[in-house]
């Protein structure tokens, strides 16, 4: 699905039953002949809303560090004694977690493991995040919220209150990629 | 007296005064003969009667009870009481007896004032109360009855009878209850010889409990903390608290108890002087909050009304979160607040608040802001950089030796930029970091800064010193790039319904080379349009901001003609000139107040996205307008007034990916003519054909040889 929908751009209609119309050249063979045939794909709007719902969700929805914690027989559960971010930790990109399973984790070197915590640490944080730099860290009110933003899928902010449980995230957008991110950092 | 040593309990206390008065005629009888005992033991014995629940508050150090006991206490004083203490407490000598036990066969540890055990009887009651005592102070849990089943009981029994002021139903309660009782118990022990009849039966099980508990009371040599103490204070927390799957979290919940020990003895640390970014925002705030000046006199006060500028922001923020745009009643009041301190401090003539640009590492909030006629402010040294290197390049080239050749690059003529109010400088824009920081005023923008601004994509990010690092380059800092960014969103996407704004009377029809009219002004007579007519069609929007031509500037400029004058001052110009074309093209664009209906599509969806803010209630709805071209501007209109807005990135939308312009191709130094192309080399029936010619030549020359010779030379 994600695929089909890569070959959608622009905005969305607001019609879900909307279809995008793509044409491809396709080798087409027909008895002895091979030639390029045009081929209208047709993609729907909502197949391609459910896609970059997805997308997003898998590449920057966040939480931060302790929310969640794996106990020794796998399963995940919210931290019921979470008390949020430390003011000296809300500035750090290693604070926050890609809300998934975690992808980086095991490449990662012997030495950078020793240092986290299994039941804490056991997925992707953002600071190798590539390309470097694409989250926005901003405090509200001195130090009363911290609001993250990513860049790479403009429109998705975090939220987080430190020393409280409150935290969240939400987005707000056209629901395209910033493809030219390496360029405007 | 002994007991009135205040070793306080931390749990409520039942009229301690009374108690001690009762103890204190205790400990006042017990030196005494028996006889007199008796007497004071009756006397207590109505006391108790009415208000039996008096023995049971605690107040007292049992320690000091203990002490005054031991010596003072005699038999008789508690030999004059059995007869009445059955009456009130029935089932009292079961417990004593079980106390005695328990104290003959183990000493209590924590029994103070040395007790012996080969003490007498009434010694080891008071050592089995004392100790009873000690021992059940440090039960907070019901969970400790098997300890004490007979005491449970003879609680109620206690409590029911002489329930005059009910006890708080706690455990704690409950155990002072049985404490006071132990107490008044072993004042009046009836059971002096059933004491030592059942002093070895439940010994090992006793031995095993007091070993238990001695071990838990234990003091940890590094922190000063008990086992004991601390799951009793774990378990009251979570018997307090009763969260649920308090197993799962049972190891957090102690973590938290040892660490509130640490909170409540006072931080000799304390740092006092410790700002919270939190308070430093907020001071710089309050100062907002502040009137400026105190002597505001009725008169003055209706001038700076009638003459403010200010804009009614949270009537605009208003209308903007009926369409969901908007950021919030708390920070849009304090933008407000902020204006109105630019305001008091500039001698502004009109100002409205532009919107928000986000940045990386702090945002902008921009003000729209029109100088009063007459008082614009200097305007700051900043020379276009194209133009400095343009006047570095031809002062190199003529400060040149002869011998090495001169650059005749001429770089293309810098366009001037626009006078201020007057196009992409009609307005002057002032930004801050946040409310309550001071307001910075952003440079005019060139037309160079434009054009390259159109080239690039880079995010801001909140310094406006910032370095823009890019290509092509661009010739600023942040500042001029997040100025050139204004321009072009006010260009693209300020509108207005049609007839709000209508061109001036006075001015005469102008079809020369500046293009359409430049300046409109408010059309009194405009009446308002349908909200749904503003959504239906996007014809009944203008833009009255100017377009701003691919030159950068919104009036044409010339360039040829600038050239033209400039030709007397350089020499080497007259080679160039042929190069140059001779005429420009003049750009035009739309004129101002076109419908933004003209707008050009973006791929297949229109440039302007329309909706009522409300389908249900028509007739309170706006209409509100989305810029697709450029995301986050937004207009709205309720008819009558109308107000635009942007809070975004400050870029533009486009559907392909951004690609950095390419590098132009290399400059033409010189005109390549015949005289310097390299000739080819000849090929070998080139050079033959040559020889032939040649020789042919020499031939005709035969007779002159000296000719023929240097001919050859020559021709070799």
């Amino acid at each position: 699905m994600a695929m089909q929908t890569a070959l959608v751009n622009g905005r969305f209609m607001g019609d879900p039953s909307h279809e995008y119309e793509h044409t491809e050249l396709q080798k087409v063979n027909e008895g002895e002949k091979v030639f390029d045939e045009e081929v209208v794909v047709q993609i729907k709007e909502e197949t391609r809303l459910v896609s970059i719902v997805d997308q997003i969700d898998k590449a920057v929805a966040i939480i931060p560090r302790g929310a969640l914690f794996k106990t020794p027989f796998g399963a995940t559960q919210v931290n019921r004694t979470f008390e949020g971010l430390h003011l000296s930790e809300i500035r750090k990109l290693s604070s926050y977690f890609h809300f998934r399973e975690a992808i980086d984790l095991k490449n990662k070197t012997l030495l950078e493991k020793a240092d986290l915590d299994p039941s804490l640490d056991f997925m992707d944080s953002l600071e190798y995040d590539i390309p470097k730099g694409s989250w926005s860290i901003q405090m509200e009110r001195g130090n009363s919220l911290v609001v993250l933003r990513s860049l790479l899928w403009p429109g998705l902010t975090f939220y987080h209150t430190p020393r409280t449980k409150n935290y969240g995230y939400i987005y707000v957008g056209t629901g395209e990629k910033n493809m030219d991110l390496p360029f405007m950092l | 007296m002994e007991n009135s040593t205040p070793l306080n309990q931390e749990k409520e206390t039942q009229e301690p005064k009374e108690a001690e008065e009762l103890w204190e005629g205790a400990a006042a009888a017990s030196p005494q003969d028996p006889g007199f005992l008796a007497p004071e033991c009756l006397e207590e014995e109505p006391r108790s009667d009415t208000e039996p629940h008096r023995r049971m508050s605690p107040s007292w150090g049992r320690q000091s009870r203990a002490s005054l006991s031991l010596e003072d206490l005699t038999g008789p004083l508690v030999s004059s009481s059995p007869p009445l203490l059955p009456s009130v407490f029935p089932s009292t000598p079961p417990l004593i007896a079980s106390l005695q036990d328990r104290v003959a066969s183990s000493p209590a540890e924590r029994v103070p004032g040395g007790i012996s055990d080969s003490a007498t009887p009434h010694s080891d009651a008071w050592d089995s109360a004392s100790a009873a005592r000690q021992i059940t102070s440090h039960y907070m849990s019901q969970s400790e009855e098997s300890a004490f089943p007979q005491s449970q009981p003879l609680q109620f029994d206690l409590r029911g009878p002489g329930d005059a002021s009910p006890d708080k139903p706690k455990v704690k309660g409950l155990r002072f209850d049985l404490l006071q009782e132990e107490d008044s118990n072993s004042n009046c022990d009836p059971d002096q010889p059933e004491f030592g009849a059942n002093e070895a039966a439940p010994s090992m099980l006793e031995v095993a409990i007091q070993n238990a508990k001695a071990y838990l009371l234990s003091t940890s040599s590094q922190s000063g903390l008990n086992l004991y103490d601390h799951l009793s204070n774990v378990l009251t927390k979570i018997l307090d608290e009763r969260p649920a799957d308090a197993v799962d979290i049972i190891e957090n919940i102690s973590k938290d108890v040892k660490m509130a020990n640490f909170n409540k003895k006072l931080d000799t640390l304390h740092n006092e002087n410790e700002m919270l970014p939190a308070y430093e925002i907020a001071e710089k705030q309050k100062a907002l909050f502040l009137q400026g000046q105190v002597e505001a006199t009725d008169p003055e006060l209706e001038e700076e009304i009638a003459e403010s500028s200010l804009p009614n922001v949270m009537e605009s923020a208003y209308y903007f979160e009926q369409a969901g745009v908007g950021l919030g009643t708390d920070e849009t009041y304090r933008v407000f607040l902020a204006l109105k301190q630019l305001t008091d401090t500039h001698p502004i003539q009109r100002c409205r608040f532009w919107g928000k640009i986000l940045g990386l590492e702090m945002n902008y909030i921009v003000a729209e802001v029109e100088f009063r006629a007459g008082e614009d402010e200097e305007e700051v040294e900043e020379e276009g950089v194209a133009e400095e290197r343009d006047a570095g390049e031809s002062e190199a080239g003529e400060g040149e030796e002869d011998e090495l050749p001169k650059s005749e690059y001429k770089a293309p003529q810098a366009i001037p930029k626009e006078e201020n109010r007057t196009g992409t400088n009609k307005y002057v824009y002032f930004v801050c970091n946040e409310p309550g920081r001071p307001w910075m005023k952003l440079p005019s923008v060139t037309p160079a800064q434009i054009v390259t601004a159109r080239k690039i994509k880079k995010f801001f990010t909140g310094r406006l010193d910032a370095a823009i690092i890019s290509y092509p380059p661009f010739p600023g800092n942040e500042s001029n790039y997040l100025r050139a960014q204004i321009a072009r969103i006010s260009a693209g996407t300020h509108v207005s319904p049609l007839g709000f704004y209508q061109f001036g009377e006075e001015e005469g029809e102008e079809e020369e080379m500046e293009g359409g009219r430049d300046s409109y002004e408010e059309n009194p007579d405009f009446e308002g349009i349908q909200v749904t007519d503003l959504v239906e069609s996007l014809s009944n929007w203008v833009h009255h901001v100017q377009y701003i031509l691919p030159q950068g500037r919104c009036t044409w400029f010339n360039p040829i003609q600038k050239n033209e004058e400039e030709e007397e001052e350089e020499d080497e110009d007259k080679e160039e000139k042929g190069e140059e074309p001779d005429y420009i093209e003049q750009e035009v664009g739309p004129p101002l107040l076109t419908p933004i209906s003209e707008d050009l599509d973006i791929q297949n969806i229109p440039s302007w996205t329309t909706r009522l803010s409300s389908n249900l209630i028509p007739q309170y709805a706006i209409a509100v307008l989305r810029s697709n071209l450029w995301p986050g501007a937004y207009a709205i209109s309720n008819g009558k007034k109308f107000e635009n807005f942007y809070i975004g990135w400050g870029h533009k939308y486009s559907v392909e990916n951004y690609t950095p312009p390419g590098l132009p191709p290399v400059y033409q130094e010189y005109p390549s003519g015949p005289e310097i192309t390299e000739m080819d080399d000849p090929s070998v029936d080139e050079e033959q054909a040559f020889r032939t010619a040649q020789e042919a030549s020499v031939l005709s020359a035969d007779e002159n040889e000296e000719t023929e010779d240097e001919e050859e030379d020559d021709d070799d």
